[in-house]
């Protein structure tokens, strides 16, 4: 069975500083569970839960939804979901991986970047229900804090980001660059990384991290 | 975005045949929407324009090849990626306007999900089209046009009518123009093809309806007839930014000059017209004179002659007459 990459808390090497790693959007989460818990009289059953699995936000089986089974990081997840659900509200909401951004929701800004088959598209202009079968890798099957993928490490070197918003969905784009029919120079890229919109314009940093991964690869 | 009834479909046939279950009328009227790439139809459907109650994925249909007929010409698979059919050898090498206007279009993610069949059937950009709180004739024929009166800077000078003036917002259309492309199409009733020249119409009084497909028809392929032997063919773009923006005028022009003269034209104009604009004007005062500076700004102007200029977009004649021209120089210079 491959590593769940995508659930870094439950990791055999970090399980032991599970509650050091309380992050602000984990925090949230918690507090989330635990204040509509204390309200049914369950704070004790639940308090610890594993919040990684928090399945809160699935929408139970009914007619108005669909079966699908979807390949994201390597990981197959069976799910009952309505058929508009976009990919990109799939892997947030469904399967808490928040790495992927909602920036427009209509294809205009590139936050939402993610790999089906290897190809880099926009999650936010995508049914989820559709891609049954097809391989979705989303920013955390790219790489993970101490296993960074080169481009992530390249963007922390040239700092090709300011707020970190658009980061995600750069970064799925410029890997994905990495393998696609552009030539060498910095106008290229520029050109192939125009769906992706950085607004506090951290431009030409971005280019200069990309530049470094393409001349190593 | 409405709720509706999603079926996923791997067959041509079992398309057609749920799509037949519609009743009849135009596309647009029509509940039912084919999903292939989803890159204008799921935004539209975010704006509640499309509310689709059956909607049938046909994005793993077996029409995503390329290949060379017998003829000499190419057939395209309706759900051929943009990205691929703009990389693909033999539109490269032998239909090189159809992969520059593919490459001048969207953005890479865009493209890697757009289709061939989806990108025939692209709505307008024009702001009171996605505005649903607007009124608008296309999408709601009878309640007026603000467009005419408002903001009209991005929208069409050719082919316009006092019900509509919206742009066919596509590149890929006006290089397929160029090019006298056949869109083939197949129903429950049977298949037929049509020359694109006749897929799109003008608004008139009906700018509801966009083309001449029937209800349940879905466009299977796209065929392109042999190239001229020794042309030459450039698509140019002109728009607010380098990249990722939408045309404000193009040109798309296949050309060839044998003994000093103009043997073989064709000139199609994007972002200017209401549908890919074929310049048959400027195509007829082209052919057979040498080129030159003169004789392409006559067929600039031939080209624009009807057109009819709007409160905010009149620069847009202008804009497409010195498009058409540079593209002329481009493709008929001596290599």
């Amino acid at each position: 069975m491959t590593k769940d990459l995508d659930r870094p808390d439950q990791s055999d090497d970090e399980e032991s500083t599970l509650f050091e790693r309380v992050t602000r959007r984990t925090f949230l989460t918690r507090v989330g569970v635990a204040g509509a818990a204390v309200g049914s009289g369950q704070l004790h059953a639940i308090a610890f839960a594993d919040t990684t699995e928090a399945p809160v936000l699935d929408a139970p089986a009914s007619g108005t939804t669909m079966r699908v089974r979807l390949s994201v990081n390597g990981r197959d997840h069976d799910l009952d979901i309505d058929p508009r659900t976009t990919l990109l509200d799939c892997v947030r909401d469904h399967l808490q991986l928040t790495g992927t951004k909602k920036g427009c929701d209509h294809g205009q800004c590139g936050a939402c970047t993610v790999h089906v088959d290897g190809r880099r598209v926009n999650s936010c202009l995508s049914l989820a229900v559709t891609h049954e079968g097809e391989a979705i890798r989303t920013i955390e099957g790219i790489g993970q804090p101490g296993a960074l993928h080169p481009m992530q490490a390249a963007f922390v070197e040239h700092d090709g980001f300011q707020c970190g918003y658009c980061t995600s969905g750069q970064i799925m784009s410029a890997v994905a660059l990495l393998d696609e029919p552009y030539g060498h120079t910095d106008d290229e890229v520029k050109e192939a990384m125009s769906g992706n919109i950085c607004r506090c314009g951290a431009y030409s940093n971005i280019v200069s991290a990309i530049q470094q991964v393409r001349r190593k690869v | 975005m409405k709720s509706f009834q999603l079926t996923r479909v791997d067959d041509v046939r079992r398309a057609t045949e749920l799509a037949s279950v519609q009743s009849g009328g135009t596309p647009q009227a029509s509940s039912m929407r084919f999903l292939a790439g989803g890159t204008t139809l799921l935004d539209l459907m975010k704006l509640d324009v499309e509310r689709p109650q059956q909607v049938i994925d046909i994005h793993r249909l077996p029409l995503a090849q390329v290949v060379a007929t017998d003829d000499g010409g190419v057939l395209i698979g309706a759900t051929v990626r943009n990205s691929d059919l703009a990389n693909h050898p033999l539109i490269k090498a032998r239909y090189a306007v159809l992969s520059q206007a593919l490459l001048s279009g969207a953005s890479a993610q865009l493209r890697n999900m757009a289709t061939t069949g989806g990108n025939l059937m692209q709505r307008t950009r024009c702001v009171y089209f996605r505005d649903v709180a607007s009124p608008c004739n296309k999408r709601m024929p009878g309640s007026g046009c603000p467009a005419i009166d408002g903001y009209n800077r991005n929208l069409a000078v050719l082919g316009t009518s006092d019900q509509c003036i919206a742009t066919n917002p596509s590149d890929m259309n006006v290089a397929l123009s160029a090019l006298d492309a056949t869109i083939h199409v197949e129903s429950s009733r049977g298949k037929r093809s049509i020359a694109i020249d006749d897929f799109f119409l003008v608004p008139g009084n009906t700018p509801q309806n966009e083309n001449v497909l029937t209800s349940g028809e879905l466009i299977t392929h796209v065929t392109l007839p042999r190239p001229t032997p020794g042309n030459r063919s450039v698509y140019l773009k002109l728009r607010d930014r380098a990249s990722y923006e939408f045309a404000l005028a193009s040109a798309a022009v296949v050309a060839s000059v044998s003994a000093g003269r103009i043997e073989y034209v064709r000139v199609a104009l994007g972002g200017v017209g209401v549908k890919p604009w074929r310049s048959h004007e400027a195509e007829a005062i082209l052919l057979g004179q040498a080129p030159g500076a003169a004789v392409f700004r006559m067929a600039a102007e031939a080209a624009v002659q009807s057109a009819r200029p709007q409160s905010m977009n009149g620069f847009k004649i202008e804009l497409a007459k010195r498009c058409i021209e540079h593209t002329l120089e481009l493709t008929t210079q001596a290599a």
